[in-house]
């Protein structure tokens, strides 16, 4: 077996032959600002990055040093928040989740589809939330409250948890394109936050909230595209989730 | 032209502490939540370890234990009072925590499951406790989304991505409303109410590796500080040992607590000579600081020599898998290096900000020595000093503090809106956000915020970090002297109304750096080491001289004036930290 400190130079080559010298990097980004013209339109800037730099990172070295107005969102940057799901090179991801090495030379940035754009790459999330809101997101259980904790078993708490891994980012909903085309379409990430409560052993509400589900803004719009399996940052299997949504319905099975 | 909205309580704030006050002030008086991040986005999200509690699921457990743990973690400077309330208080927070839904990993019989966490023991200090509940390595994640919820439920009122930038406070001083700014338009809006909460999270972006988010620039304590209030021990700064290398992102010590060890160079498990009781499990404080001597003594890794390693290659693929995901993707992701057969390169990473805003044990900011509240104010979570954390937090305790606290304040201002009429406005409530907003959007040309922001991070960084000295503080006094003065001279490009966020990073910056001069001052004034302020020209504790709470103001000239006062004691009596 290899000791610690072999692996350690191991690590530590790869690492900085990695990291050996700056990129260039191209941004392509799509602009979109009322105050200046109701017509988007596209701005490149040119940058030093390392290969390891977040995307975040690098929008950040544009807005600080080329040019102030650039917008978008973001807090966390390490894929925790949910704030800066974006379209890059066609695909939604969250702009601190992506590295330069995986993008580069050149990257194409716009803001994620379906929702209003506001300003560069802010769209406007209230219909996204509306969404999310309707589906009862809380836990329901009027069952009276014991002195602890409920019990509930690993393999009752395994059963929903890749649900509970939802930030919120929007990234899933926005790469449907079933919700792109039909307004009234919860979306994906309203039926993952209610997959997360029905498949809780403690909860008592998936009746009506199935009944929300099985309206016709709800499950049944899906169309199994995957490809909000495919945008999650998260890796929740989003249509996976969807899909026993719908046989819960279909099969009553509550 | 601000519009008015008159509330009885208003949040500022939507992280754990500002959402959990915000569900007990809603449940009885009309609230109002302002938030600069939609409430999901709040760095409570990125908490990854465990909230502890004693409640003995897996071993035997007692609160007076954590108090002890509380306390001796703290290196004394903790208020036993308030610590003995937050160890009894977590119990019942964590059950109800559990029966709003938390996803708790669970015990085979279904309980909430508990792990070891740093500083954490049973019969004080004898051996590691279990007492960390967790849901993966992504509690925080899972409280703040469980807070949500429940704000959904009652349909909470949120202001989402408003900014609070000023307190007002009426004739007498007591706390009245505040002024934000809308980011959506840049319009200015006055909120008026009875009890006005702030939780606005921590300031960690002053240092250039840090495990917190952009957003966390201190704008709470900023604020008041702005308007005369002191703020506590803001020298009492915590550095995590075990951040990934250069970027600071945070590995949690769930890591060790899972039987993970920190290696030097040469692969040695370090630790065994700092801490031979409990090694790896040390506080944090202490670990960064055997860090800083490895390095110190040529025995770190890297290009530069500034590294060290977490290894958990020997832990069983299941255990990382289970219940260490998301670090273990983040190793990955953003090192590209495999922690399941490979070390992970670290640094220590600025983490948690001990010091604060000065409340009492139900959240009411206090002011002097003589802690008088100031009618109407209150605050909760990592803005707030209560103090309990004192010069260490240990880690799951500032979970812990946000439910415990956030309840209280928010229990707190409830029964303060029953109590107090609505208080005056100053007649102009918005002039002095206007003309600090004003004066950066109409200068043609200037200083680029974002060279003093870099300047600040990297200097602080280099001497106000893990170890310090009065060398070290006064030049940062000076270069945040002259960064200030800079400041004043920002211009930016964007000079929209609509999500103006080149405006708004320019004032977290100008926050930021009072937060920062705050803290350089005290640290400089504390001529002792203690918990996470290590001196290394007065490298012991002094509880002669410094068994007290350093309370920093600023005069209406610029300048700092420091007062003091006593830290609450209990039956703890301080002995020397060693594990
Ligand atoms: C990576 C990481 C891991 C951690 N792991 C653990 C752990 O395992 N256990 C533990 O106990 N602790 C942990 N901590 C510490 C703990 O998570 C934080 O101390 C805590 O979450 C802070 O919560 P908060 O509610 O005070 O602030 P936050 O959650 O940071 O929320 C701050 C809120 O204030 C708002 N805000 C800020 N400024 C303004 C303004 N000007 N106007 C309006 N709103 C404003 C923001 O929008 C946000 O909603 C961790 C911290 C980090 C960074
Ligand atoms: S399911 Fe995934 S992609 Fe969709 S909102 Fe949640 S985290 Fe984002
Ligand atoms: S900035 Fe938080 S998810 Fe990217």
């Amino acid at each position: 077996m290899a000791t610690p400190a072999d692996v350690l130079q191991d690590s530590d080559a790869r690492r900085a032959g990695g990291a050996a010298g700056a990129v260039t990097l191209t941004l392509r980004i799509r602009r979109f600002n009322p105050e200046i013209s109701q017509d988007s339109w596209w701005d490149e800037f040119t940058v030093e990055a390392d290969p390891l730099d977040r995307l975040v990172e690098v929008l950040h070295q544009v807005k600080w040093y080329h040019d102030g107005t650039l917008s978008f969102r973001r807090s966390c940057a390490h894929g925790i928040c949910g704030s800066d799901a974006m379209l890059i090179n066609g695909r939604n991801a969250l702009a601190c989740k992506v590295l330069v090495d995986d993008v580069g030379p050149r990257v194409t940035i716009e803001p994620i589809r379906g929702l209003a754009v506001l300003k560069d790459l802010i769209v406007d999330m209230d219909p996204f939330l509306e969404g999310y809101r309707t589906v009862l997101p809380f836990l329901i259980n009027d069952s009276g409250e014991p002195d602890k904790e409920r019990l509930q078993s690993a393999e009752e708490r395994a059963r929903f948890d890749d649900t509970t891994k939802c930030i919120l980012c929007a990234a899933c909903t926005t790469s449907c394109p079933i919700f792109w085309g039909d307004e009234g379409y919860i979306g994906p990430a309203a039926i993952v936050n209610a997959h997360r409560f029905i498949f809780d052993s403690r909860d008592e509400g998936s009746r009506e909230r199935l009944k929300i589900l099985s309206e016709k803004t709800g499950v049944f719009r899906c169309r199994t595209t995957f490809n909000c399996t495919d945008a999650c940052p998260r890796g929740i299997q989003v249509t996976k989730a969807i899909q026993e949504v719908k046989r819960s319905i279909l099969f009553d099975r509550f | 032209m601000a519009t008015t909205h008159t509330y009885d309580a208003l949040v500022i704030g939507a992280g754990g502490a500002g959402m959990r006050a915000a569900i007990e002030l809603s449940d009885q008086v009309r609230t109002a939540v302002i938030s600069k991040l939609y409430p999901t986005r709040s760095h409570t999200g990125a908490a990854q370890g465990g909230v502890c509690a004693a409640l003995g699921n897996t071993e035997e457990d007692h609160a007076e234990w954590h108090a002890f743990d509380t306390v001796k973690g703290g290196d004394y400077l903790t208020d036993q009072p308030a610590a003995q309330l937050m160890a009894e208080e977590a119990i019942d927070a964590i059950y109800q925590l559990e029966r709003w839904g938390l996803p708790f990993n669970r015990t085979p019989d279904g309980r909430i499951d508990q792990r070891r966490f740093g500083g954490h023991t049973a019969e004080h200090g004898e051996r590691p406790v279990r007492r960390a509940c967790y849901a993966a390595d992504r509690t925080g994640h899972m409280i703040l989304q469980t807070l949500y919820q429940q704000c959904v439920k009652r349909d909470v009122r949120f202001f989402n991505e408003f900014y609070c930038l000023d307190l007002l406070r009426d004739a007498h001083g007591a706390a009245t409303g505040v002024v934000a700014y809308e980011l959506a338009t840049g319009e200015l809006h006055i909120f008026r109410a009875k009890s006005i909460v702030f939780a606005t999270g921590g300031y960690g972006r002053m240092f250039s590796v840090t495990s917190n988010a952009h957003a966390l620039t201190g704008d709470g304590p900023a604020v008041a500080w702005r308007r005369g209030v002191p703020l506590e021990d803001m020298e009492m700064f915590q550095f995590h040992p075990t951040g990934l290398a250069k970027l600071g992102v945070l590995l949690s010590e769930a890591a060790r607590g899972e039987g993970g060890i920190v290696r030097n160079k040469d692969g040695e498990r370090f630790m065994e000579r700092y801490a031979p009781t409990i090694k790896d499990l040390a506080p944090r404080d202490m670990v960064s600081r055997a860090i800083y001597q490895e390095i110190k003594e040529g025995r770190g890794g890297g290009p530069n020599g500034d590294w060290a390693y977490l290894d958990i290659t020997h832990l069983d693929p299941k255990v990382i898998e289970e219940k260490l995901p998301d670090i273990t993707e983040f190793a990955r992701v953003y090192l590209k290096v495999e922690p399941t057969n490979e070390l992970v390169p670290i640094q220590p990473t600025a983490h948690y900000a001990m010091g604060g805003i000065p409340t009492d044990v139900d959240g009411r900011v206090v002011e002097g020595a003589a802690e008088t509240p100031i009618p109407g104010l209150y605050a909760a979570g990592e803005c707030a000093c209560v103090s309990v954390h004192g010069a260490n937090r240990l880690g799951t305790n500032s979970l812990l503090d946000l439910v415990v606290f956030g309840r209280r304040a928010g229990v707190d201002a409830a029964r303060h809106v029953k109590e107090a009429p609505l208080g005056d406005v100053p007649e102009r409530p918005t002039e002095r956000t206007l003309s600090m907003l004003n004066a950066v959007l109409e200068r043609a040309e200037g200083e680029n915020a974002a060279d003093i922001r870099k300047e600040l991070q990297a200097n602080m960084f280099d001497l106000a970090f893990v170890v310090r000295s009065e060398e070290s503080l006064s030049k940062m006094e000076t270069i945040i002297g002259e960064l200030q003065e800079r400041f004043g001279r920002v211009a930016i490009s964007d000079k929209g109304a609509l999500y103006n966020t080149d405006l708004m990073e320019t004032v977290e910056l100008g926050f930021l750096l009072d937060c920062a001069q705050a803290l350089v001052v005290s640290a400089r004034a504390r001529t002792e080491s203690r918990g996470g302020h290590y001196r290394d020209d007065h490298p012991l504790r002094d509880d002669a001289n410094w068994l007290k709470h350093t309370l920093a103001s600023r005069n209406d000239d610029g300048s700092i004036s420091l007062d003091f006062k006593p830290v609450k004691m209990g039956p703890y009596v301080p002995m020397e930290r060693k594990y």
